[in-house]
């Protein structure tokens, strides 16, 4: 199963297994991991599971689609080159050792 | 001894209550008893990626056994509380097994029933509900194989089957009993877009029509009759005509009441100080602070009012101040509602209904209220904040559709 990690405002990292298919904002709300929301259960919706994608991993991960884009920019804390919502990155193969940090504020 | 939390209804506001009061720092017991034989769930996926086939059943879980576990929350499935009442050692509930729960806090979270059809061939094989993933299984089980679909009820989860139903390539209709579709959520100008755009999609949809009864051939539904005549051919019947708020334990514990439904004050606090209640079975008082009660059936108040009753069960008390929203994914219509609309005397409508992408503003004596925004997430977003914000939105600057909302956020306390 591939891994992620979160690296939480304070510095704190925590690393997961994923399921496949699986979005990086599932597999955090699921184990529990704070700072990321989620409210809307991955519907694209709310912009409460807003990461940043740590730079090795951002051309793996790819840009948001136009919704997306569009809820990012609504989103709680500072918007940033790579700034996701992380209901809409789906784990992979490709992405194990994935790396994001949590958004301040949801 | 260590205090004893319960809360009945493994919903989303009940696994809410339970990891904001670890999140609070409640060191006590904390124990779910839901009735369903699943671990807390969301529904919201049940009438639209769980019925397309696009999310499975472990998607759907809230969290994992480990997270119960870390965080020392016992959840108990499978078991309906019968009986509620508070003696002199605590409170007790006894659930249908028989098995009790003591408990020092109560925290209600009975959400709501489905309203049963009451015309001749209700009871028909096929006429199906959808509240319960129980009841997701069972469609999603007889789907494949059904040719026609009839949803009564234009409503939100009526709607969401449909569209699920007319992309699966089914013969779809849609009875709705009043002259507009989801008129208890938006205005006019945007149940008749999405009357246009269902009817466009290839459903067919009847306005201010009254089912006369049900047909069936050997026990099973064959067809909806209408008052008028007209008959519509049908493998399955999905009965989405709203809910019932479940207040029974509520009404044993001699709680305040209103039409069946829990009152609470901003705290998430029943008449007994001892009892909170959230979500789908509450009435509360306008979380904006405008006159009179609501009753919010929806994902967010679940996890807003959760955590203000999570607050007020360890005397932290924090008044529900949060920003209403809604969202309804149809066809390829991404619906989002922001504040509440009641109420309002002025309407301003951006973008382009025949593009699929405009949202419509609602005002009272120039103050915004509320938006419905039709794949328009930038709009959407800027009048949440505004909301939050006690913001406004100036009518007439909103009304050139060219400028984006989010320039034109005046006042408030937080503006971005």
């Amino acid at each position: 199963m591939p891994h992620v990690t979160y690296i939480s405002p304070d510095g704190t990292e925590t690393t997961l297994d994923a399921r496949d298919g699986d979005s990086v904002m599932e597999t955090a709300v699921k184990n529990g991991v704070k700072g990321i929301v989620a409210e809307c259960g991955g519907a694209c919706s709310c912009a409460t599971c807003h990461v940043y994608v740590e730079d090795a991993f951002v051309d793996a991960v790819g840009g948001p689609n136009d919704l997306e884009d569009d809820m990012l920019d609504g989103a709680e804390s500072e918007r940033l080159p790579v700034s996701r919502l992380s209901c809409q990155i789906k784990m992979n193969a490709q992405l194990d050792g994935l790396r994001v940090r949590i958004a301040p504020k949801q | 001894m260590s205090e004893k939390i319960l809360i009945v209804g493994a919903g989303q506001a009940g696994m809410q209550i339970a990891a904001s009061l670890r999140d609070d720092g409640f060191a006590g017991d904390v124990t779910i008893v839901g009735e369903e034989a699943y671990d807390p769930y969301q529904r919201p996926p049940l009438s639209k990626a769980f019925l397309a086939g696009d999310m499975d059943e472990e998607s759907l879980e809230f969290r994992n056994d480990h997270f119960y576990r870390e965080n020392n929350i016992t959840v108990v499935t499978g078991e309906q509380i019968q009986h509620v009442e508070f003696g002199p050692a605590g409170g007790v509930a006894t659930g249908t097994s028989g098995a009790t729960f003591a408990f020092d806090k109560l925290a209600l979270t009975t959400g709501a029933a489905p309203r049963t059809l009451k015309v001749d061939g209700a009871d028909l094989d096929g006429v199906l509900y959808l509240r319960h993933l129980d009841d997701a299984k069972n469609l999603k089980q007889r789907w494949d194989s059904v040719a026609n679909v009839v949803v009564l009820g234009g409503g939100f989860i009526g709607l969401e089957v449909a569209a699920v139903a007319q992309k699966a390539g089914k013969n779809v209709t849609v009875v709705q009993s009043g002259p507009r579709l989801m008129a208890r959520a938006v205005s006019s100008i945007t149940s008749d877009f999405f009357v246009q755009a269902h009817r466009a999609r290839g459903t067919t949809i009847h306005l201010n029509a009254q089912v006369s009864h049900l047909v069936g051939e050997n026990g099973k539904v064959t067809a909806v009759a209408l008052a008028d005549g007209t008959s519509i051919p049908a493998d399955i019947v999905m009965v989405g005509i709203g809910v019932t708020a479940r207040g029974e334990l509520a009404d044993q514990l001699a709680l305040d009441m209103e039409d069946g439904v829990i009152v609470v004050n901003e705290f998430a606090e029943t008449s007994n100080p001892n009892v909170v209640a959230a979500g789908d079975a509450v009435l509360m008082p306008h979380p904006l602070g405008h006159e009179g009660r609501v009753r919010l059936e929806s994902v967010q108040n679940a996890v807003d009012q959760a955590k203000v009753a999570a607050k007020t069960l360890l005397g932290q008390r924090e008044a529900y101040s949060a920003v209403p929203w809604f969202w309804s994914d149809q066809a390829d219509l991404k619906l989002q509602i922001a504040g509440l609309s009641s109420g309002y005397d002025q309407t301003v409508i951006r973008g382009d209904q025949s593009a699929d992408k405009f949202s419509v503003l609602y005002y009272r004596d120039g103050a915004l209220l509320a938006v419905d925004a039709v794949n328009d997430v930038s709009d959407y977003m800027a009048v949440r904040r505004a909301l939050t914000a006690r913001a406004n939105i100036p009518a007439e600057s909103a009304a050139d559709s060219s400028v984006p909302l989010k320039t034109l956020i005046t006042g408030g306390e937080a503006q971005q």
